[in-house]
């Protein structure tokens, strides 16, 4: 095994290319959770917006148009999700897993015609001299553009939730349904608009993975991205700035394990790629087993359907 | 103006109709999809839903098949059953599914070439045990630390799918097979061997382990102070605290026994129809038994019933799959439609749909 054929450098520069599929999916779903509603569906809008957003680019030739169907499309299977949850009432755990299964069927519906197909480039943003200084130019200015939409998403949603009266109507309507509801807010309203940022910004994570990150569709690619970016907002508790240094740790366990396979590292490729999953799952208990902290950060309305009386 | 308004208990009628309004609504909608693919609907349909069972030309192969897919969708899903009951969401039966197949293949490829009518108990032993430590990872990880069992459980079939790889390629592997991945045939040694019980009929073991685990569920829920304790931590969990249930209790019962069930179903898989241990050995039936769960409405009655419909939809697919060119992931379409009109109607039996006019009722006030 050679490990000094891992570079540091490079390895920062991909990981912040892994991370962002699943930053931008973890960030879209702390929006909806922040209104109190719990979407499992993040796995099914991921693939759908990955499909849509490979179909699109592939059909038109342009990377940035497939974002833009990527966004659409993940945003519409969200509404499903929203029309079931917040006009039927349908149980929100049951219905986000059969968005799960949906997106994964309908994904591999839609993806047929493109197996085997090399989608358009999405080119890497030029800072003239500034992307060729040394490691700060390969690690902070070489990247696409999406690597910076997902960062400055990460300030917006902090700035928009914290500072803005759009950000705190959605957090009291997360917190206590009935008493936002007294005050006169569309709880309704606001959980439909957040379920559809959601499945937005998980369709735009989707795009990244099948548009730049692999770059290629297959069935079922995204691989269980979905479920790790709602684990990162448990691990988060439920802050962007928190969604971002985890997603980025994650980043960097899977790219670190990728690299480890190519160094030839003596465990078998199988064992190392089940980390990802299982590291998940270390840091949810860790997170979790203080009950305190998880029940404070928790939004107060997490997961209860909202049915106005009269 | 539609208005919902909820109703003091839930409409048992509408409990009963809205399994079946819902199968309607996604053959009619199913039949779409299938005309925009460019398919006749009525064609497809009919493939799928009749074809299975009662053509003179596939239902000699396709009647048995029925019980073969559905014995382990029904094991899964009565499991899941209970705990969906009580709140707690196993979601992981796929995981616990492939971990119970690998124990048992490893008990069976651990006594090969011996002789002796052990080894199959051993074997079940072995698949129920594999698959309730599985779903014990996430039982402990609740009750010790309050970690998320949905996450949790889920995230573990991944890794359970990553060990079925590396047991189908590396430690598993059958020694004269060639350096082909997979294990040993276990179907065809003859001590570990799940055979048809009766021939053509598709009856193996895991069928009569789903009849008993019906009637085990059956009286579990419905005779059981168990099966009341369920009930009451799922409708309201303060309550239940006052009736002196012990909410961890529950958890490492709820996901011990959907293990076990999930366990078993593996086993009596990879012994039978599977016949050995493959990289993709696993269909899916752990995330489809979720369907048939709700579907069956969490009954066990209703469970049976709902089982054999998705395993009719799994045969009828692939019928559709041969004749009409109709692609895999189609079936899997349908199957999610299924769950969203299912879950859609459900407001019937909790809401009473009320039709008010702005002006009428003002005026009525």
């Amino acid at each position: 095994m050679d490990l000094t054929a891992i570079n540091p450098v490079v390895l920062i520069a991909t990981l912040m290319v892994a991370a962002t599929p699943i930053l931008l999916a973890a960030l879209g779903e702390l929006v909806v959770e922040k209104s109190g509603v719990l979407n499992l569906g993040v796995e099914g809008m991921m693939i759908v917006g990955a499909v849509s957003g490979f179909a699109a680019a592939a059909t038109t030739g342009s990377p940035y148009l497939g974002m833009v169907a990527a966004i659409v499309a993940g945003a519409l299977v969200a509404l499903i999700f929203a029309v079931l949850t917040q006009i039927l009432m349908a149980n929100q755990v049951a219905t986000g897993l059969a968005l799960t299964m949906f997106g994964l069927g309908f994904s591999a519906l839609l993806g047929q015609a493109y197996v085997g197909i090399v989608p358009p480039r999405t080119p890497k943003l030029s800072f003239g001299f500034l992307s060729d200084l040394p490691v700060v130019g390969r690690i902070l200015f070489s990247h696409d553009i999406l690597v910076y939409i997902s960062l400055a998403l990460v300030v917006a949603t902090w700035y928009w939730l914290n500072n803005s009266r759009g950000g705190r109507v959605l957090r009291a309507v997360g917190e206590n349904h009935d008493s936002a509801h007294a005050l006169g807010y569309k709880v309704k309203r606001v959980r439909i608009l957040a379920i559809m940022f959601g499945g937005a910004c998980a369709g735009l994570g989707g795009a990244y993975l099948s548009l730049v990150r692999v770059p290629q569709w297959t069935e079922g690619m995204t691989a269980g991205a979905g479920w790790i970016a709602l684990a990162l907002v448990v691990f988060a508790s439920w802050r962007p700035w928190r969604v971002l240094a985890g997603a980025y740790l994650f980043g960097g366990i899977m790219v670190l394990q990728l690299n480890l396979q190519a160094a030839g590292f003596r465990i078998p490729v199988e064992y190392l790629s089940m980390s990802p999953y299982l590291i998940t799952i270390l840091v949810l208990v860790i997170m979790s087993s203080n009950r305190g902290r998880t029940s404070l950060s928790a939004p107060g309305s997490l997961g209860r359907s909202f049915h106005a009386a009269g | 103006m539609l208005r919902l308004e909820k109703r003091p208990s839930p409409s048992q009628a509408w409990n009963y109709a809205t399994p079946l309004v819902a199968v309607l609504l996604t053959m009619i909608v199913g039949g779409i999809l299938f005309w925009i693919l460019g398919k006749n609907p009525f064609e497809a349909i009919k493939l799928i839903f009749w074809d299975p069972l009662f053509s003179e030309q596939f239902a000699a192969y396709s009647r048995p098949q029925l019980l073969v897919k559905a014995a382990p969708l029904i094991l899964i899903a009565l499991g899941l059953a209970v705990g969906f009951r009580a709140g707690i969401w196993n979601i992981g039966a796929e995981g616990q599914y492939i971990i119970g197949a690998l124990c048992a293949a490893a008990v069976a490829l651990a006594f090969y070439p011996a002789e002796g009518w052990y080894i199959f108990p051993l074997m079940i032993i072995a698949g129920a045990l594999g698959g309730w430590v599985w779903a014990m990872i996430p039982a402990i990880l609740k009750t010790r630390f309050n970690t998320n069992e949905i996450l949790v459980s889920l995230l573990l079939v991944y890794v359970a799918e990553k060990l079925l790889a590396a047991a189908a390629t590396g430690f598993m592997r059958n020694p004269d097979g060639a350096g082909f991945p997979g294990s040993r045939n276990i179907n065809s040694y003859g001590p570990a061997s799940n055979q048809e019980l009766i021939a053509n009929s598709g009856m193996h073991w895991g069928v009569v382990a789903a009849m008993i685990a019906v009637l085990f569920t059956y009286i579990l829920l419905q005779r059981h102070i168990l099966g009341f304790h369920v009930q009451l931590a799922g409708q309201s969990p303060r309550a239940a605290k006052f009736a002196g249930v012990a909410p961890s209790r529950l958890v490492l019962m709820c996901l011990g026994l959907s293990g076990i069930l999930a366990g078993l179903a593996g086993m009596f898989e990879v012994s039978g129809p599977a016949r050995l241990i493959t990289i993709d050995f696993n269909a899916g039936y752990g995330f489809t038994a979720i369907i048939v769960a709700f579907l069956g409405r969490l009954h066990p009655v209703g469970i049976v019933l709902a089982g054999l419909l998705l395993a009719l939809t799994y045969i009828g697919g692939e019928l559709a799959q041969f004749m009409l060119n109709l692609p895999a992931s189609a079936i899997q379409v349908f199957q999610g439609m299924l769950l969203f009109f299912l879950l859609a109607l459900d407001v019937l039996s909790n809401y009473r749909v009320r039709l008010a006019f702005a002006g009428t009722t003002k005026e009525a006030s």
